[in-house]
């Protein structure tokens, strides 16, 4: 009785993961690559932008940055620009949230002003690269709807493909396509398709690395925009965990003595 | 002795491992800077083109995480003809330690408040150095005490200025500049301690949701003067400033929606002649990625009163200021402002154009352009009339 109890179970139970819709399989891979990577409370990192136009000639940002983890809403993040050099001190403080807008501010160091600004400048471009601010603001679940498209092999790795569709107001994009290591849920590749639905951009992460034994981060990005040409390389560097950052680093306060 | 020397090893190790956290930090700009005035001076002491040059070298030291610094930041600018705008200014010399509850600042320094941008109102620690720019935005450094305590229900600043700067103005031979010039040797105060007058201001902002909300007080000598008719030595009539001891009052208030900013500063003052209110607000509403480029188009909007009328030593008393901010968004963030600010009663009006571009990684291109457009007599902005000007400006930063 028990035993073919048993395998009735074993019968049904891959017919009810199939009853599972692909919408439902998406989500459940962005709620466990989010649960993965929930927990590491603060960290700060410093990074270059380098800038390619489509004749190859290169400029350089630098900047570093320190982010908050929020419990139950978006993080907080303070990024200080040092390169360019007349854009030096100049920070930008963004409190992310799911559903509504974030809250930003800027602060001019010439003028030692700080300025609210408008969030809903998703699609621009950050600092003339080909990153738009949407994407290198905090990835939040509710952010997206899912669907799940296939599994896949990227370069050799097992991949989950999933295709996320922006929930929030002035996205520059109607989908965007993720290969995600089955092994580490974190992407490898990223498509995005702009609001025409052609392919606008990809974005390769390179060079993951573990931090403590948990926290997989990538060392290098490449965005490539299709239509234009053009492309950035974001190198990051010193990731640091557990600096004891509060909520205070990242005030209008902190925003003057940022450097 | 044996507690002694481990107290004093302890305070050396301690010592030690802070000054190894102490990272210091030079930076800075150098400028050079041409304006040219196609209008034949109102004075026959200005020129019709002048030459400046600038530096501005900063070093900073920080230490405890960034929660403790000393930022030390000087300036010092040669000019061709002006001799008051041959000057230099200890901008910044300021201690600043940040605790959970609370920041104290001690020195040198500026301080900015307020939203709209055009005028800036309600900003009132630091004096303007005029002879820098008509727009004023140039600050003298303040020597202050400044505590921020900070709670949930936003930051309360206090503040002590122990000494008053004076106002620079153009000398002689500067322009653009009122007629006649201001002469800053015969300045008077209303306060028998002048400049050693100590000033006190409190300030409270909160950030709540979209809104962003500042209510200030001030008390002490006014930043900006009342210009009186004097003579010099030379029995040439001369503007003399008069600084008032004032009372003030005000509040800055900025409310975000999507692509719309819309800013509010006023204030009640009492102390310079009757008491008055003044009043500047307006929007920034702004279209993201215009032409189908990643081009930004910002359309500026912002009113101006004061309720002295025409009897206000400003020329913003009933002035409506328009403009456009386009910013190409590109590598070299190349951008330009255009406005026009408009005097509803003597329609006289001020053009304004600024552009900078970015060339390589460490120099900046100004671009900026003032027409006065023929102001009648009562209007004080008639004093530029002639003044009509083109300036450039390049920049090395390093």
């Amino acid at each position: 009785m028990k035993n073919s109890l048993l395998i009735l179970l074993a019968v049904l139970l891959p017919l009810s993961a199939m009853a599972e819709t692909m919408e439902e399989k998406g989500l459940q891979i962005a709620q466990e690559a989010d649960r993965r990577d929930s927990g590491w409370g603060d960290q700060q990192s410093s990074l270059k932008m380098i800038l390619r136009n489509r004749h190859g000639q290169e400029s350089i940002r630098e900047m570093h940055n320190r982010s908050l983890e929020v419990e139950g809403d978006g993080d907080k993040t303070l990024i200080v620009f040092d390169r360019p050099r007349d854009v030096k001190g100049t920070a930008f403080l963004s409190f992310t949230h799911a559903t509504r807008p974030d809250d930003q501010w800027l602060y001019l160091p010439a003028l030692k002003r700080v300025k609210r600004i408008s969030s809903s400048n998703k699609s621009g471009p950050f600092m003339g690269s080909e990153f738009a601010y949407e994407d290198i603001s905090s990835q939040e679940v509710a952010k997206y709807k899912y669907k799940f498209l296939r599994d896949d092999k990227l370069e050799g790795r097992d991949v989950f493909v999933v295709e996320q569709y922006p929930q929030y107001k002035n996205s520059g994009y109607t989908r965007i396509i993720s290969w995600i290591a089955r092994d580490i849920y974190r992407p490898l590749k990223v498509e995005f398709y702009d609001r025409k639905n052609s392919l606008l951009k990809t974005l390769t992460y390179h060079e993951y690395k573990q931090y403590l034994n948990k926290y997989w981060r990538p060392a290098r990005m490449e965005m490539t925009n299709h239509q234009t040409g053009k492309s950035t390389t974001l190198i990051w560097k010193s990731y640091k965990f557990n600096n004891g950052f509060t909520a205070r680093d990242f005030d209008r306060n902190s925003l003057k003595r940022a450097r | 002795m044996n507690w002694y020397r481990s107290l004093l090893l302890m305070v050396l190790t301690g010592l030690a491992t802070q000054l190894q956290a102490v990272e210091a930090e030079w930076s800075g700009n150098l400028s050079g800077e041409l304006r040219y005035f196609p209008e034949t001076p109102a004075d026959a002491r200005q020129q019709e083109s002048n030459a400046s040059a600038a530096f501005e070298p900063e070093y900073a030291l920080e230490w405890e995480n960034g929660r403790q610094s000393f930022v030390t930041r000087l300036f010092a600018r040669w000019d061709q003809n002006d001799e008051r705008r041959s000057h230099y200014d200890i901008r910044e010399m300021m201690w600043s330690k940040a605790a959970e509850a609370w920041e104290l600042r001690l020195g040198i320094g500026k301080v900015f408040w307020g939203v709209t941008e055009f005028l800036h109102l309600v900003d009132i620690i630091n004096q303007s150095d005029a002879v820098e720019n008509l727009d004023l935005e140039d600050k003298l450094g303040q020597p202050m005490i400044n505590l921020a305590w900070i709670q949930d229900w936003g930051t309360v600043d206090f503040f002590v200025l122990p000494y008053f700067r004076e106002r620079t103005f153009p000398g002689e031979q500067g322009r653009p500049r009122t007629q006649p010039a201001v002469d800053t040797a015969q300045a008077v105060y209303q306060s028998e301690e002048k400049e050693k007058h100590v000033d006190y201001a409190l300030r409270w902002y909160h950030s709540i949701a979209e809104w962003d909300i500042g209510v200030s007080y001030f008390t002490g000598t006014s930043r900006d003067p009342r210009l009186q008719v004097g003579l010099n030595s030379k029995g040439e009539p001369v503007l003399v400033p008069y600084y008032d001891l004032i009372n003030q009052i005000s509040l800055d208030l900025q409310g975000t929606f999507d692509a719309w900013l819309w800013k509010l500063e006023a204030l009640h003052r009492s102390g310079q002649g009757p008491a008055f209110n003044a009043i500047t607000g307006g929007f920034e509403y702004t279209l993201y990625g215009v032409f189908g480029s990643s081009a930004d188009l910002g359309l500026l909007l912002e009113y101006l009163y004061d309720d002295r009328g025409s009897t206000a030593p400003t020329a913003f008393e009933d002035d409506l200021f328009w403009g456009m901010r386009f910013a190409l968004n590109d590598e070299q963030s190349s951008e330009v402002l255009a406005g026009q600010l408009i005097d509803r009663q003597t329609h006289a009006i001020i053009y304004n154009v600024e552009a900078s571009r970015r060339f390589g990684d460490a120099w900046k291109v100004y671009l900026e352009a003032r027409i006065f457009d023929k102001a009648p007599p009562t209007d004080p902005a008639s004093a530029f009339n002639q003044d009509d000007y083109l300036q450039l400006e390049v920049m090395y930063y390093f």
